[in-house]
């Protein structure tokens, strides 16, 4: 059996509904699951239809292909880890990378020598293929560097701008001569030199950068389907990766506006390469003024304060501390006291990060509350708790117009009348800057590992109780 | 009008979608919108589809078309399930506990 052309289009149409339907469903919490299902169900009725094709002949290598998918897919996607879920959204973005590239040569080599395909396709193909292909090694390195197969730190190749442009204009050079010509040699070899821009763009960006990068990727893996979608002339991939490239944009725009730099300085890479070593007065006057506080004294102020407010960081993910943080505000909220967590923009490898985490260990949604939310709340708040984050709680970003971090906005935690930071040692965060927020009168250090620490703290608290 | 040009009027009104629907997203489900728009990008499985079920597609064209399909399906399977996962997570207070 097959569906007409008009048929087909009558499905993808009605596919392309569900999923903006989809997404619009993600505008809260309550009506996000529902939302996940409408897109399911538009896969489903997408590529549904398209096996109905009247083109689609052979049917061994799709069936073949879709099972081992599923059964890879649902695996991977019920064993990773929250504090994975960065390393697997770079690896599934490759994915799409590659595939696009696939469907381009595929499509590409499909054309037989009936006719000689127009310019207009072969441009076409040519910018799906080179999209896909900075997709997917881009996303590659994004996965290696989350993984830390590569280091986090950024790989700085010398004369590395100058590289970068004599490769896109190579890139570019071999494109025209493919849509002049339609030589598949000149294809294949801007793919090639495409594959290792990817590369080479994303190896000079830092740690603290890659929810940018995430999101930067999760943008290009859209518009890499709506290559895709022109290839083939088919309208559902055009409308479906201009909405997925236009989302990942948006998030990029809104990670790079809440660190205050501009996306390209990010992508020029190069930030947070540690070479600030040398010590400054400001560290130095750092080193004599930091009061620490053993977890005995954070407890005391906990236990008697009215409000508390938690602020987690990539390092809570790292030392796995969710868990115990959400006991710990779980025993401070039996006693009356009300406790809310603080989330920058920022904080942790991906936008939003901190929240799926919190929301793992069954913290209440509600009790979570963004930057512009919590910012007047810490002057009402007796006590902070900062496991895990730095630079987003760094007075520097307000005060000192040197610092490399000036102008980004921060959780205003040096309103509260107490301070706790919980730390491993003296280091920095990811920007190479020391926090200004130790020298505070009321700001005390808690050495120690974010678990233990937090355990410590419930499980005193307990015994108070 | 071509359908080139057909197409692209398409694109840049799907943009503006793109633009309205985002935006509206809630801070705190960045991630898993990340991960569904993830799920939802393996629609390129449509174009793989179509490359490796044509008629004339060479010995080559099957191979490549089916590593297409098949990483464009762990690409919607994986992201729709951990989607799921994710969403599953976000609850109210004093709601029932998860099984």
């Amino acid at each position: 059996m097959t569906l007409s052309i008009q048929g087909i289009s009558l499905f993808y149409l009605i596919s392309a509904a569900l999923f903006i339907f989809g997404l619009k469903g993600l505008t809260h919490p309550t009506s996000a699951r529902h939302g996940n299902l409408y897109a399911m169900a538009a896969m489903v009725i997408a590529i549904g239809a398209t096996l109905f094709h009247p083109a689609v002949k052979n049917y061994t290598f799709i069936v073949a292909g879709l099972l081992g998918g599923a059964v890879i897919g649902t695996i991977i996607a019920l064993r990773i880890r929250m504090t994975a879920m960065p390393q697997l959204v770079a690896a599934l973005h490759s994915f799409v990378g590659f595939t696009a590239v696939l469907v381009a040569i595929g499509a590409y080599l499909n054309l037989g020598s009936a006719h000689a395909p127009s310019p207009v396709l072969l441009s076409e193909l040519f910018v799906g293929s080179i999209i896909g292909a900075l997709t997917a090694t881009g996303s590659a390195i994004a996965f290696s560097k989350l993984q830390a197969i590569l280091p986090g730190r950024p790989l700085l190749l010398p004369q590395r701008h100058a590289l970068h442009l004599i490769l896109t204009l190579c890139m570019l050079g071999l494109g025209v001569h493919f849509i002049m010509y339609g030589h598949v040699a000149s294809l294949l070899l801007a793919t090639l030199i495409a594959l290792t821009l990817g590369v080479l763009l994303i190896l000079p960006i830092g740690g603290a950068d890659m929810p940018v990068v995430v999101s930067l990727l999760n943008s290009y893996s859209g518009w890499a389907a709506a290559a895709t979608g022109f290839t083939l002339g088919n309208y559902l991939l055009i409308i479906v990766g201009a909405i997925v490239g236009f989302s990942g944009g948006i998030l990029s725009f809104i990670m790079s506006r809440s660190m205050n730099r501009s996306i390209v300085s990010i992508m020029l890479g190069g930030f947070g390469a540690g070479t600030s070593a040398t010590e400054t007065p400001m560290a130095a006057a750092s080193d004599r003024g930091i009061k620490s506080a053993a977890v005995e004294d954070a407890v005391f102020l906990l236990s008697n304060a009215n409000k508390v407010i938690i602020v987690p960081g990539y390092g809570m993910a790292v030392a796995q501390a969710q868990h115990a943080l959400k006991e710990l505000s779980e025993i401070l909220g039996h006693k009356g006291v009300e406790v809310q967590f603080a989330i920058h923009p920022v904080a942790g490898r991906m936008p939003g990060h901190m929240n799926v985490l919190l929301a793992e260990a069954d913290v209440p949604y509600e009790q979570v509350l963004e930057m512009d939310e919590i910012n007047p709340e810490f002057a009402r708040a007796d006590v902070v708790l900062i496991v895990g984050a730095n630079d987003v709680t760094n007075p520097a970003a307000k005060n000192d117009a040197s610092s490399p971090i000036y102008g980004m906005p921060i959780l205003e935690v040096s309103k509260a009348k107490h301070i706790f930071f919980v730390k491993r040692s003296m280091k920095p965060g990811y920007s190479g800057v020391d926090n200004l927020l130790f020298n505070n009168e009321n700001c005390s250090l808690v050495f120690g590992d974010a678990k233990t620490i937090c355990e410590q703290m419930a499980a005193e608290l307990k015994l108070a109780a | 009008m071509s359908e080139p040009i057909v197409a692209l009027y398409i694109f840049v009104l799907a943009c503006f979608i793109g633009y309205w629907v985002i935006w509206g997203v809630t801070p705190s489900l960045h991630t898993p919108l990340i991960a569904l728009t993830n799920a939802i990008s393996g629609i390129v499985i449509i174009g793989a589809i179509l490359v490796v079920g044509a008629d004339g597609a060479s010995q080559s064209v099957q191979i490549i078309g089916f590593v297409a399909v098949l990483l464009a399906s762990i690409n919607i399977f994986g992201g729709f399930m951990v989607t799921h996962r994710m969403l599953a997570m976000f609850k109210k207070k004093k709601s029932e506990p998860r099984a």
